[in-house]
């Protein structure tokens, strides 16, 4: 074999393995959502989730969107000020957070949190053999860890979002108030004047589909978890960086389609 | 002799490398089979075929005539109604408590039961495999190797299954502890006329619990017969590995 022959071998072979691997996901994906929506459910295990997922990350996207919303309102402060635009401080911040900075700051921030955790628990499972107890059991593991994750992830991104957008208006109005010298009535009133609501459900939609994405890729890499403690690692880390890049990379091809130029 | 779980021609690989090569067994309804093997030589993906966790890449696998590759849905949940396990590891869901272990089919499914009767029959099967009342409330990271299982036990028999698979019930134990497991088996499965299939390399367990062995090597079984005869055979497979020799048809890796 030549070093041609090698290099596109190379190539070919890294392509195939790419395609497999998107088909398994896709393939993955499809038997999850059946299984929302096909009986027997689990509520109880729904519950457990939505707590796991949805009300224990409420610190960590309550802090980000804190600090990005008061950043944001100095950056913003700080730019407006090379065209006298001051004023626009209370609307960008509010448009800014709503509409990517919401959603996507704490897309990242529940990925790192909750995607690793599922993936780490369910690469356990299945190294532990747990995953093959619960079929022994008449019990469908896709039915039983991987829909009730897949929904409450789906269900509880949108809340946090929506929780983060508050929170984060909130950290540009201190800052605001505070640090800028503006005045409180007029920062609330002009955030509610330019503020329309398909800012607010544009980006809840794409917190929903990150909440999906961080839910899918947890429970696909620790479902498919190779033997042992690295196996085991290796899920974790390679579902926080795939959530990661799927969710910015899907946060693009949202915006086109909410916002098309 | 009924034929409880059939296997004809079963293949299974793994990329290159060929685990299962045409696996022919018979389970007998209500007796105890043994398969005893080597580590590597299929022993657990035979379990795990039969249970459809992974799928044979050729052959028939047959639980009371019925095509085991066929069943999906409801049939197939019926299918593993009839099935109770205990792992090698215990495989304890570890984020909940012993007794949600044991009853874990009880409390959910066609079979539910309310949350204390289902409670009431998990301390019952703690009972019977050893265990007191009060380790109900524990999770399986506080029990010891042994405790771990008599509580897989305990959750592979609570629901009164048709069929027990054993997965080396005795690795990881001490000669006692093994003992003392080997002796629950025998009991429940008699106990219960259950069919037991039971996969092990340790020859004082397949003593204690076979009424039939099979002896699995290069993926295909090799021998099968009753107990008794696994010291009289002149089988050379049986001979090595029932008496431990270095040297014969079964090469051992160094």
């Amino acid at each position: 074999m030549t070093a041609i022959t090698r290099f596109l071998a190379t190539i070919g072979a890294a392509v195939i393995g790419l395609c497999r691997a998107t088909g398994q996901l896709v393939l993955f994906a499809g038997s999850g959502i059946s299984h929302v929506f096909l009986p027997p459910y689990y509520p109880a295990e729904l519950g457990r989730q939505l707590m796991r997922i949805g009300y224990f990350s409420l610190p960590v996207v309550g802090l980000t969107a804190l600090f990005t919303g008061g950043a944001l309102a100095l950056q913003i402060f700080a730019g407006g000020a090379r065209f006298n635009a001051e004023a626009v401080v209370p609307s960008i911040v509010a448009i800014g957070m709503v509409r990517e900075l919401g959603p996507v700051l704490g897309g990242l921030m529940v990925a790192g949190r909750v995607s690793a955790s599922i993936a780490a628990e369910l690469g356990t499972m299945r190294v532990t053999e747990q995953i093959d107890a619960l079929t022994t059991l008449s019990t469908n593991p896709m039915k039983y860890l991987v829909a009730p994750r897949l929904l409450a992830a789906t269900i509880a991104m949108p809340i946090l979002a929506f929780i983060g957008d508050i929170i984060g208006i909130m950290g540009g109005f201190l800052v605001g108030v505070l640090r800028l010298d503006f005045n409180p009535a007029t920062y609330i009133r002009t955030t509610y004047n330019f503020l329309e609501l398909g800012d607010v459900t544009s980006g809840l939609i794409k917190a929903a589909v990150f909440g999906f994405i961080i839910a899918l890729m947890g429970c696909y890499q620790g479902y498919n978890s190779g033997r042992g403690a690295q196996g085991v690692g290796r899920a974790t880390t390679n579902a926080v960086v795939t959530a990661s890049i799927l969710i910015l990379a899907s946060n693009y091809l949202l915006t086109e389609a909410l916002f098309p130029a | 002799m009924t034929i409880k779980i059939s296997m004809q021609g079963v293949t299974k690989s793994f990329g290159p490398k060929d685990v299962l090569t045409g696996v022919n067994l018979d389970v007998p309804v209500s007796k105890s089979t043994v398969i005893i093997g080597g580590s590597g030589t299929g022993k657990s993906v035979t379990l795990k075929c039969i249970l459809g966790i992974l799928a044979q890449d050729a052959g028939l696998i047959t639980v009371d005539g019925d095509d085991v590759t066929k069943a999906r849905g409801r049939k197939r949940e019926e299918l593993l109604d009839k099935f109770g396990m205990l792992f090698q590891g215990g495989a304890l869901f570890d984020s909940m408590l012993v007794w949600e272990n044991v009853a874990f089919r009880l409390l959910r499914g066609p079979r539910k039961l309310s949350k204390s009767d289902a409670r009431d029959l998990a301390i019952e099967k703690l009972r019977r495999v050893g265990l007191t009342p009060e380790t109900a409330d524990l999770f399986p990271a506080e029990l010891s190797g042994g405790m771990q299982k008599r509580v897989g036990l305990a959750r592979a028999i609570a629901a009164e299954p048709e069929i027990i698979f054993f997965d080396e019930p005795t690795t990881g134990l001490d000669p006692i502890m093994a003992d003392v497991i080997n002796d629950l088996i025998r009991e429940i499965v008699v106990e219960m006329g259950a069919t037991a299939m039971t996969i092990t390399h340790d020859m004082s367990s397949v003593r204690k619990i076979a009424d039939r062995v099979a002896m699995l090597h290069e993926g295909k079984i090799q021998w099968e017969g009753p107990v008794d005869e696994i010291d009289r055979t002149d089988n050379a497979y049986v001979y090595q590995f029932v008496n431990g020799l270095a040297e014969g048809p079964i090469e051992a890796i160094r």
